[in-house]
C-alpha cells in the first residue's frame, strides 16, 4: 500500500485545559475522498484546525505524503499544496473577486491561470468579477471559496462544513464541485454534519466523537452506524 | 484678494503635510487594526535625526533623507511591528491605546536624550528662491511639499490596489487568519505596513519640521491634525483623509489670516492652533453610527475584587498610616503625600472607566483642570463647592463623550485627546480659567463649618476621600452595575440584543469617571492654595495613564500603587524628577514599562496579587513536607497557575479574594 497522503497518529490537542482531542488516529489515502462526520462537539473542525497548522497540537504527529510536519505553520502548509477551506465564508468581504482570486495566487499558481480556472467553473464569478465579495449571496461566496480549491490544485484539499448556512439545493451543486475535484484525483477530506450529502461523494468515511475516531469504513457502513453514534449508543 | 490667494497656498502646502502624515496612520491603522497614537512622535524623532544628520554631521541632504526614509524609518517600522505592536490588532482597543501611548512617551524621552533641549532649526529647502506667481509668493518647500504628497498617493494607490501584496494589506485587516490559509504571510504584510507608515510619518515631520520648528511637542501634537484628517475617511479611506487634510489645512490657514476680522480676536488667539481638535469634533458628530461588532468575546482575566468589608478594613488602616505620617512628617513631605493621594483619586476615575468600562480616555488631568478651576472660582470652600465642582466636571465630560455616543471606544479615546488639547490652548489660557501662566488662587475645604487648614489634616481627610471613592468603585463592581460595565466591555452585541441601552451607559460612565477627576482636581487646588494651568497639562494625563498601566488599571490597589509611584517620579529631587538630564531617560524607562506590561490591563498587581497564591501553593506544602509538625493551612489553589485563556473571572475573582493587603504595604513602604 502506498504511503496516505495525511495520517495522523494519536493526535491530541486543547483548548486551554480542555482537552478536545484525545488520541485521533486518521488515514487518508492518496486520491481518497474522506468523510469525516459526527455531532457537534465531537472535534472535527479542531482536528481541521491541528491539521492545517492553525492550531498547535499538544501531542501526536501528523504527518503528510509520508513526511512529519511538526510545526509547519498554516502560510507554509497553503504554499506546499494544502489547500483549507473553514467553515463559514472563507473570503474576504471587503475585497473584489477577482482580488479574492489574485490572493489564491499565493498558493503558487500564477494569477492568469487562476482567473482563467475559476471563471470557466464558475461563469457566475465573471458576471460579479468587480463586485465586493461580502455584497454576494451566500451560496456565490461559497462558489468562490471553492474556486481556491479548485485553482490552487492541492495535494490534499481539507474541507470544513461547506453545507453550513446554505440551502439543500446549493450544497447540493457544491458536493457536485467537490466530485469533480476528486475526479481529478485530489485527495480530500472533508468535515460534515450532514451525513448522507457527504457519504455520497466519500469513498471512505470516520466518525468522531468525544475527540476520538470511534468508526472508520465504507460509506454504506458507515450510514447505517450513524444513528447509533450520534444518539450515543456505539460511543 | 493676492491676500485670500497666499492664504490658500499655505493651506495648500499644510495640508498636503497633513495629508502625508495622515496616510501613513491610515495605512497602519488599516491593516493591522493598531492606531498608532505615536505617529506624530515618531515623525517628530525623524525629524531630529534628519536635522543630525543634514546639519550637525552636515551630510548632504539628499544622504540625509534617503538614510532617514529610506533606512532607519523602515527599519524602525519593521521594529515596532515585531516587537511592539504585533498581536495588538485583535487585543481590546485599550490594550493597543495603552501601549502607543506609552511608546509616545519612550518617543518623547528618547529625543529629549540624545537631543537635550536646545535651538535647532531646520532650513526650508532653497530658501533663496521664490516663485512670484501674480501677487502671490510659493515657496520651494511648499512645492516640494505638495508634489510629494501627490507621489505618495499615488504610490499608495498603485501600491494597495494593484499590486498582490498592496491587496493581501487590505484582506488581512479582515481575517488575517484566512489568510494564512491561502498562503500569504500576514507578519510580512503588517510589517510592510508598518514600514511605509513609518517612512511616512518621517516623511511628514521632516516637511513640517522647518514651519512649526523642531520641538518635541509641536511635532508630536502633529498627530490630532493628521488623524482628524484620517477621521473624515474613518481611518480607512485613503482618497478621503485627503479630502480631509485639505479642509484642514486650508480652514486652518483661512483663520490664521483673517481672525483679526472676527469680533472679540483678541481672546481667541489659540483658535488657529485648536483647530484640529474643533475639526475632529466637527466630523464626529457627522460620522455615521459604527456597527456592533460581534466575536469580541475575549475573556480577561480580571483582577480579585475585595469584600468591602476587608476593603473598609485596610482602607481603614491606610488612613491610620497617613494619621500618623501627619504627625511626624514635615508640611513639604505631606505636600507629596497629598499630591499622591490626588494621582490617586484620579486614577482610580481611570479604574472605573478603563478598567471595569473599557474605555481609555487620554486627557483624565484636564478633567481635573476643570475641576480645580471650578473650585477655584466659585470660592466656596465647603461641601457645597466640592460638589459644584465635580458635577461641573462631569458635565463637561458627558460634554465630551456626547458627540462619539454612537462610536467605537477609540473616537471616544480621540475625542478626549482633542480635548484635551483643546483646553490646553485655549480654556485654560483664556480669561476665564488660569489665564495666562497666571497662579489661580483656592482656599482649604471646610466641611460642615469645621475648617480643615493644616496640611497634616487636609492630607488625612484627602486619603479619607481617597478611601471613599475606593470603597464606591469596589461598592460599583460588585453591583448590578459593575455587571453591565463587564458586559458591555466584553461584548456590545451581546448587550445589545438584551435590550441594554449601551450608549447612556457609556456617557454616564464617562461623566463619572469625569466626576471622580474632576473632585481630585479640586481638592488638590484646596490643598496647594495656588494652582496653574501647568498642573494639568495634557502630556500629564499620557504620563499618568501610562503609571497606572504600568501598575495595573483594573484594581484598587493598582491605582494606590500608579500614584505614590508617579508622585515620586514627579518630585523626587536627584537623580528623577526634575533633573533635566535624567527626564528623558526616565520616559525611556516608563514607556518600555508599559509597553512590557501594559498589554495585561492588570498590570504588575496581576503579579503581586499572585504572591499570597505561590506562598500557600508552592511554599506551604513544601514546608509541610521537611516540618510535619506545621500547622500550615494549606489550600487548594488550584486557580494559581490558570493560564491567560480562562474565560470569565469568576475562578479568578474568587481564587484571590483576599490579597488587598497591598495596599497597607504600600503606604508601609512610603
Amino acid at each position: 500500500m502506498s504511503v496516505p497522503i495525511l495520517e495522523c497518529v494519536d493526535v491530541h490537542a486543547a483548548y486551554g485545559r480542555i482537552e478536545v482531542l484525545r488520541g485521533v488516529d486518521l488515514k487518508v489515502p492518496r486520491g481518497a475522498v474522506v468523510a469525516l462526520l459526527g455531532p457537534n462537539g465531537g472535534g472535527k473542525s479542531t482536528l481541521l484546525k491541528v491539521i492545517s497548522g492553525q492550531m498547535e497540537k499538544t501531542s501526536g504527529h501528523v504527518h503528510m505524503a509520508g513526511v512529519n510536519v511538526h510545526g509547519a505553520s498554516a502560510d507554509d502548509l497553503a504554499r506546499l499544496g494544502l489547500t483549507t477551506i473553514p467553515e463559514g465564508r472563507s473570503v474576504f468581504p471587503n475585497l473584489t473577486v477577482e482580488e479574492n482570486l489574485l490572493l489564491m495566487s499565493y498558493a503558487g499558481v500564477a494569477p492568469d491561470k487562476v482567473f482563467d480556472t475559476a471563471y470557466s467553473y464558475f461563469p457566475r464569478l465573471h458576471e460579479r468579477r468587480y463586485q465586493l465579495a461580502g455584497t454576494m449571496s451566500g451560496g456565490e461566496q461559497q462558489m468562490l471559496a471553492m474556486a481556491r480549491a479548485l485553482t490552487s490544485d492541492p495535494a490534499l484539499l481539507l474541507l470544513d462544513e461547506l453545507s453550513m448556512g446554505l440551502a439543500p439545493l446549493i450544497v447540493d451543486e457544491l458536493y457536485e464541485t467537490v466530485a469533480k475535484i476528486a475526479e481529478s484525483g485530489v485527495s480530500i477530506l472533508c468535515v460534515e454534519q450532514f451525513a448522507r450529502t457527504a457519504l455520497r461523494v466519500s469513498d471512505y468515511a470516520a466518525v468522531m466523537t468525544g475527540g476520538r475516531v470511534v468508526a472508520t469504513g465504507e460509506p454504506n457502513e458507515i450510514n447505517e452506524i450513524m444513528a447509533d453514534v450520534i444518539l450515543g449508543g456505539a460511543a | 484678494m493676492g491676500a485670500f490667494l497666499s492664504y490658500t497656498v499655505i493651506g495648500i502646502f499644510t495640508g498636503a503635510a497633513y495629508a502625508i502624515a495622515a496616510s501613513g496612520l491610515v495605512l497602519t491603522y488599516s491593516t493591522t487594526r493598531v492606531f498608532n497614537i505615536a505617529h506624530g512622535a515618531v515623525g517628530m524623532v525623524f525629524a531630529f535625526l534628519y536635522w543630525d544628520f543634514s546639519v550637525k554631521q552636515g551630510l548632504p541632504v539628499w544622504l540625509s533623507l534617503i538614510l532617514v526614509l529610506g533606512v532607519c524609518a523602515p527599519l524602525t517600522g519593521v521594529f515596532i511591528q515585531r516587537v511592539i505592536t504585533r498581536g495588538l490588532g485583535n487585543a481590546p482597543v485599550g490594550a493597543s491605546l495603552v501601549v502607543t501611548v506609552a511608546m509616545t512617551v519612550m518617543l518623547i524621552g528618547i529625543a529629549r536624550q540624545i537631543w537635550p533641549p536646545d535651538a535647532r532649526s531646520l532650513e526650508q529647502y532653497f530658501p533663496d528662491h521664490l516663485i512670484h506667481m501674480g501677487s502671490v509668493i510659493v515657496t520651494w518647500q511648499q512645492i516640494i511639499t505638495v508634489v510629494v504628497s501627490i507621489l505618495v498617493a499615488a504610490g499608495l494607490y498603485v501600491l494597495l490596489s494593484r499590486t498582490r501584496i498592496g491587496t493581501a494589506m487590505r484582506a488581512s485587516v479582515d481575517n488575517p487568519d484566512l489568510l494564512h490559509l491561502y498562503g500569504g504571510r500576514s507578519d510580512i504584510v503588517a510589517a510592510l505596513a508598518w514600514a511605509v507608515g513609518t517612512s511616512l510619518a518621517a516623511l511628514g515631520g521632516i516637511l513640517l519640521a522647518p514651519v512649526i520648528g523642531l520641538q518635541y511637542f509641536d511635532l508630536t501634537l502633529l498627530v490630532i491634525s493628521a488623524y482628524a484628517a484620517a477621521m473624515l475617511g474613518k481611518l480607512t479611506n485613503l482618497p478621503l483623509t485627503y479630502v480631509g487634510a485639505m479642509g484642514l489645512g486650508l480652514g486652518q490657514s483661512y483663520i490664521v489670516g483673517y481672525l483679526q476680522y472676527i469680533p472679540g480676536h483678541d481672546k481667541l488667539t489659540g483658535l488657529p492652533a485648536v483647530m484640529p481638535a474643533l475639526f475632529l469634533f466637527a466630523i464626529l458628530v457627522l460620522l455615521p453610527q459604527a456597527p456592533l461588532r460581534i466575536g469580541q468575546v475575549k475573556g480577561l482575566v480580571s483582577a480579585p475584587v475585595p469584600t468591602l468589608g476587608r476593603s473598609a478594613v485596610f482602607g481603614g488602616g491606610l488612613i491610620v498610616v497617613v494619621i500618623l505620617m501627619a504627625a511626624g512628617m514635615a508640611d513639604s513631605d505631606l505636600l507629596l503625600v497629598g499630591t499622591a493621594a490626588t494621582y490617586g483619586i484620579v486614577m482610580l476615575s481611570l479604574v472605573l472607566l478603563t478598567g471595569y468600562g473599557g474605555f481609555v480616555s487620554l486627557a483624565q488631568f484636564t478633567f481635573a483642570g476643570v475641576g480645580a478651576v471650578a473650585y477655584a472660582k466659585l470660592d466656596q470652600p465647603n461641601l457645597f463647592g466640592l460638589l459644584v465642582a465635580v458635577l461641573i466636571s462631569a458635565a463637561v465630560g458627558a460634554l465630551v463623550a456626547l458627540p462619539v455616543l454612537r462610536l467605537t471606544g477609540l473616537y471616544l479615546a480621540l475625542a478626549t485627546m482633542a480635548f484635551g488639547l483643546l483646553m490646553d490652548k485655549v480654556v485654560f489660557t483664556s480669561s476665564w480659567a488660569f489665564e495666562f501662566n497666571n497662579p489661580l488662587n483656592a482656599k482649604r475645604l471646610s466641611i460642615f463649618g469645621t475648617h480643615v487648614n493644616s496640611i497634616g489634616n487636609y492630607t488625612i481627610m484627602m486619603t479619607v476621600f481617597f478611601v471613599l471613592i475606593s470603597l464606591v468603585v469596589v461598592a460599583v463592581r460588585r453591583g448590578p452595575l459593575g455587571r453591565i460595565l463587564i458586559a458591555t466591555r466584553d461584548s456590545q452585541a451581546a448587550c445589545g440584543t438584551l435590550g441594554l441601552d449601551i450608549r447612556w451607559v457609556r456617557v454616564a460612565l464617562f461623566a463619572s469617571s469625569a466626576g471622580v477627576a474632576g473632585l481630585a482636581g479640586a481638592l488638590l487646588a484646596g490643598l496647594r492654595g495656588t494652582i496653574v494651568s501647568n498642573d494639568f497639562i495634557f502630556f500629564n494625563s499620557l504620563l499618568l495613564l501610562v503609571c497606572v498601566a504600568i501598575w495595573g488599571v483594573t484594581s484598587v490597589s493598582g491605582a494606590a500603587m500608579g500614584a505614590i509611584f508617579l508622585m515620586l517620579l514627579n518630585y523626587l529631587p536627584g537623580f528623577l524628577g526634575k533633573n533635566e538630564s535624567t527626564q528623558g531617560l526616565l520616559f525611556i524607562l516608563l514607556g518600555a514599562g508599559a509597553i512590557l506590561i501594559g498589554r495585561n490591563p492588570n498590570g504588575l498587581m496581576f503579579w503581586v496579587f499572585k504572591i499570597p497564591s505561590w506562598i500557600q501553593g508552592g511554599l506551604f506544602p513544601v514546608l509541610a513536607d521537611r516540618f510535619p509538625g506545621m500547622a500550615l493551612k494549606v489550600r487548594d489553589f488550584a486557580g494559581g497557575d490558570r493560564d491567560d485563556e480562562v474565560i470569565g473571572e469568576p475562578g479568578g475573582a474568587h481564587a484571590h479574594r483576599d490579597e488587598e493587603e497591598v495596599d497597607s504595604d504600600a503606604v508601609a513602604a512610603r
